[in-house]
């Protein structure tokens, strides 16, 4: 009766089978992205530890206010509600592509993965316009054009953390973007057909997701509150 | 193994419904962020407060979708989800007392160090000016 119960349910960790049911490169692929998040973690952290043992510090209403082409109009978030919007979109494609790969539909990933492409390369422009714009406007590492909320002289905690953390990010979609590039050329060249599957996919698509869910993080951090 | 193949059929199709329906709900609780955000702008004290507290639960939220349902989580077994949000779990004591470090040193120096207090509450004139001559160090020896 007992012998009949046990044999009933999955015994994940006797041995024989990965006790968590995915191959070996996507546990490591996971494995890795929890590494990253404690990297990204340990700089928000540190960021807000800086924020909280300071008595000012700027307005981002007041430093990102700018959209290309608006000159000096008041437009607060609208910028990067664009960028938000941009990435999300690009984790639906991402999604998709995945999804186009669970159906060996080597035309779906290859679309799909063109417009993740594509998104990634949005994002990044918009990011390079936006550093550019702020450093002409004198923000740099080492240096702060922006006066606090209250009208207190600020420090130069504020464009260091900014500049790093995007500039973090940034490096990820760059790299995200390069990965998904790779992944398409491996699809037009019929590798995962040869090979029969496409989990090379959905580890790409595990990253891509990861970089969105970080902007979640940094917009959040850094433009919202 | 007919069985077994509309089973998969139709787990396709749950599979793009769930991937639009994460993808509406990721927009409407950015929506709802950005909205937020707005209504920050000019409010003080513990009102502002709790619309920074309503965004970063939303945030959790927006995370809890993406990594749920984007990232497949949710679909996982039982073994690997919790071998990545166990680990995870040491940001809650990192975030509080990393936080909690930042506040009390600001505390304290605000109590003890009067001098601090001052220069980091005056005016921003003197800053500015500081900050202009670093932007442009290069051109004022050349037109002297």
């Amino acid at each position: 009766m007992a012998t009949v119960a046990t044999a009933a349910e999955q015994r994940w960790w006797n041995g024989g089978k990965s006790p968590f049911n995915v191959e070996y490169g996507k546990l490591m692929m996971w494995y890795f992205l929890m590494s990253d998040a404690f990297t990204f973690g340990a700089f928000l952290i540190s960021y807000g530890t800086i924020r909280f043992s300071t008595n000012g510090w700027p307005d981002p209403n007041e430093v990102f206010r700018s959209f290309p082409g608006s000159g000096d109009m008041y437009a607060p978030l609208v910028f990067v509600s664009v960028m938000t919007f941009i990435l999300i979109m690009s984790s639906v494609t991402m999604v998709l592509a995945v999804h186009a790969g669970h159906n060996n539909d080597r035309k779906g990933v290859a679309k799909y993965l063109a417009w993740t492409i594509l998104g990634g390369i949005a994002f990044l422009s918009c990011q390079a316009w936006e550093w550019n714009h702020l450093h002409h406007e004198g923000a740099w590492w080492g240096r702060n054009p922006f006066v606090n909320a209250d009208g207190s002289a600020s420090t130069t905690n504020f464009t260091n953390f900014f500049f790093t953390i995007t500039g973090f990010h940034g490096f990820h979609v760059f790299s995200g973007v390069v990965i998904n590039i790779i992944m398409l050329i491996m699809t037009l060249n019929n590798s995962f057909e040869r090979k029969g599957h496409y989990l090379m996919i959905e580890k790409a698509g595990l990253y891509w997701h990861f970089v969105d869910l970080v902007w979640v993080f940094v917009f959040t951090c850094f433009y919202l509150i | 193994m007919e069985h077994s193949t509309t089973a998969h059929a139709e787990h396709k199709d749950s599979g793009t419904k769930e991937i639009w329906r994460t993808f509406w709900i990721l927009l409407i609780l950015t929506i709802v962020e950005l909205a937020l955000g707005y209504w920050m702008i000019g409010k003080e004290g513990g009102f502002r407060l709790a619309l920074k507290g309503t965004i970063i639960i939303l945030m959790l939220a927006k995370a809890f979708y993406i990594v749920g349902y984007f990232m497949h989580l949710k679909h996982e077994i039982k073994n690997l989800i919790m071998t990545i949000i166990v680990p995870l779990g040491l940001f809650l004591w990192f975030i509080i007392a990393f936080l909690y470090d930042g506040s009390s040193y600001n505390r304290l120096r605000n109590n003890y160090d009067s001098y601090h207090k001052e220069q980091s509450t005056k005016p921003a004139s003197q800053q500015e000016l500081h900050n202009a001559d670093d932007i442009k160090p290069k051109k004022e020896p050349a037109m002297e």
